[in-house]
């Protein structure tokens, strides 16, 4: 018996998130009283692997084939699924991001193992296997028992903190056997978005709604996000107006995201922003009606013109940074 | 080509959910059930497709699991402009099922084109386009942004973490669509409207599966701390309270 976590990596690096995806790993391990193997396909050097050992990670297999350079959703299930059984997983555990979502549904279909997508705590009770997520778009959690030998469980991003466990985890290449027809994924072509911190993966977000009142208006906001570190977002309305880019609607239709800091400036707090953004740790709410829901949802609030309040906000920021 | 759009059934997202039978179950009372955003979207894009002669599809075949009562939005969805529906009369008990009821009308009736959405926004799956396409053995496209048919062969744009990808797969695959994949959902007219009430749906009685999941509870997420309003007069606190307080900056 084990516990499988697959990593994913960006260009041969790992992130934050798969460091959070291995602590988990290694308590739901600890539950079951077993041990925690971490799976990473493609080419990642060893120096990196080691990084998931100070984790928890107590082996890490390394798949690297030409089948993997590009996302094949049927190669990349079967490479988990054929480790999975060669390590008799009792657990799988997968980011629930953009890569997750595509893979593990195939891959709880492959081995006959039931599924729980956007769990964001430790499992509530090992028998029965009870996990906790996340459904109606936040406004309520489900208790979900999964029925099955082997469980897949995809992790909500930024819903578990860091563990350091230092493990001298060794690393072990493990070649699998891909039937090339699998391999149908052709990429014509690929737009990478360089420089710009992404939305998901952002601590701290300042997102503006249609009280920004005019595209013009967004140049303390994107300064404010730029003092704090902060990646942009906003609500849909602003994205449909084109006052900015698609890639920042959060929300039940856009994106969703969990940061620690969510800053809603001009925003409403409608049930279908709130879907894309309730997960934040602190919301901050700024807006000139004192009766707006989003204060509802916020620990703190600035009843006030955000024009006006944005530039102090980014004077006491820097203020601090001094 | 032949298209399925799989829609489900779900409470208007505005609903303040509530729950019933000691938290087992939804109460069901009052609320309005809508097609699933994602599912309308990409009933929009199939229509558009179907629209352009060029890109010769054929039908826009509506597909969903469920009882008799969601027999509405399975008719809305004829008079937004699909050309027939199916239903499989099951209640969907979790994703694992409900994929492979309609894993087994595909396989059955072959389409050549399979959307789904990337969640229900009741359940938060994200999980049965994956499914559909693994109980078939055919690939699968996630978080697809948008779909054109060049020389009678898709090509699809898929969203990556930190970027866009220009994709073509052999049919049939399953295409898993999200944000982008059109505008605004196309609604009804008064001519749909009409006509679809006389436009087929076909039911069928689920096959013998299982499924692997089941929810014993709902919870609500426990309540925030009531806000702190800061005077915007010197909003410089509000800065103080988020390191010190919320430590988060
Ligand atoms: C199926 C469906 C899906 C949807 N999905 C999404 C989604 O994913 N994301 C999303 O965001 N919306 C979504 N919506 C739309 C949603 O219902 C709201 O219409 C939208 O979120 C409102 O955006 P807003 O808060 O920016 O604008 P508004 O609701 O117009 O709010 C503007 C706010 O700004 C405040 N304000 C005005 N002037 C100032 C000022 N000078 N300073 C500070 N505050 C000011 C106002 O008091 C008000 O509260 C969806 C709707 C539907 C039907
Ligand atoms: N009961 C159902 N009947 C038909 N299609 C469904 C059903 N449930 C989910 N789907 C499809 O699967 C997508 C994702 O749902 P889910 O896996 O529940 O998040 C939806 O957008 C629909 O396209």
């Amino acid at each position: 018996m084990s516990v499988l976590v697959y990593a994913q990596n960006w260009d041969g690096k790992f992130k934050k998130s798969s460091f959070e995806l291995v602590s988990y790993g290694s308590k739901v391990a600890e539950m079951l009283n077993t041990s925690l193997i971490c799976l990473s396909i493609g080419t990642v050097s060893d120096e990196e692997l080691k990084k998931l050992g100070n984790y928890g990670a107590g082996k890490i297999i390394r798949v690297n084939n030409e089948f993997c350079k590009i996302l094949d959703n049927q190669v990349y299930t079967d490479i988990i699924a054929q480790v999975a059984l060669k390590e008799e997983a009792s657990v799988i555990i997968i980011s629930n991001n953009t890569e997750g979502k595509a893979v593990a549904p195939r891959l709880s279909v492959r081995l006959k193992a039931g599924m729980a997508s956007g769990v964001s705590k430790l499992p509530l009770s090992i028998a029965p296997f009870t996990v906790y997520k996340r459904t109606y778009s936040g406004n309520a959690f489900a208790h979900l028992v999964i029925n099955t030998d082997i469980k897949i469980i995809t992790l909500a991003q930024n819903s578990f903190s860091l563990i350091e466990t230092p493990n001298n985890a060794g690393i072990e290449d493990m070649s699998v056997s891909i039937d090339s027809s699998l391999l149908k994924t052709v990429i014509k072509d690929t737009q990478k978005q360089t420089g710009r911190l992404l939305l998901t993966d952002a601590e701290i977000v300042v997102s503006g709604g249609r009280g920004m009142k005019s595209p013009d208006n967004w140049g303390p906001l994107v300064e404010l996000a730029s003092v704090l570190g902060a990646a942009t977002a906003c609500s849909r309305p602003v994205s449909d107006e084109g006052w900015r880019s698609h890639e920042e609607h959060t929300g039940q239709t856009g994106k969703v995201i969990a940061p620690n800091l969510y800053i809603a400036v001009g925003i409403s707090g409608a049930t279908q922003h709130l879907a894309g953004v309730s997960s934040s740790k602190y919301i901050v709410a700024i807006n000139t009606d004192k009766d707006a829901p989003i204060f509802e949802v916020a620990q703190y609030g600035i009843v006030g013109d955000a024009l006006r309040v944005l530039p102090k906000l980014v004077e006491a920021v820097k203020e601090l940074k001094k | 080509m032949k298209i399925l759009v799989c829609i489900s059934n779900v409470p208007d997202t505005t609903t303040k959910v509530k729950f019933v039978e000691s938290d087992t179950k939804l109460d069901t009372a009052g609320i309005q059930w809508v097609i699933n955003p994602w599912d309308e979207l990409s009933l929009t894009r199939a229509l558009e497709l179907k629209d352009d002669a060029s890109a010769g599809v054929k039908s826009v075949t509506v597909a969903h699991v469920g009882p008799a009562t969601a027999e509405p939005t399975i008719r809305k969805a004829l008079a937004i402009g699909a050309d027939d529906a199916f239903r499989v009369n099951a209640e969907p008990a979790d994703s694992y099922y409900v994929a492979a009821q309609l894993a087994e009308v595909i396989g059955r009736e072959q389409y050549d084109l399979i959307l789904c959405g990337i969640e229900s926004s009741d359940y938060n799956g994200s999980m049965t386009g994956g499914m559909i396409a693994e109980f078939l053995g055919i690939p699968s496209v996630s978080a697809v942004s948008d779909i054109k048919i060049e020389n009678g062969a898709p090509i699809v744009i898929r969203e990556t973490d930190g970027g866009r990808e220009v994709v073509s797969v052999p049919m049939p695959f399953v295409v898993i669509v999200q944000k982008g994949i059109a505008k605004e959902p196309r609604i009804a007219s008064m001519r749909g409207i009409m006509t679809a009430r006389t436009k087929p749906v076909r039911i069928y009685e689920p096959s013998a599966k299982e499924p692997l999941t089941r929810i014993t509870v709902f919870e609500k997420p426990s309540p925030r701390a009531a806000c702190k309003f800061i005077d915007p007069e010197n909003p410089g606190q509000l800065i103080a309270l988020l390191q010190n307080e919320a430590k988060v900056i």
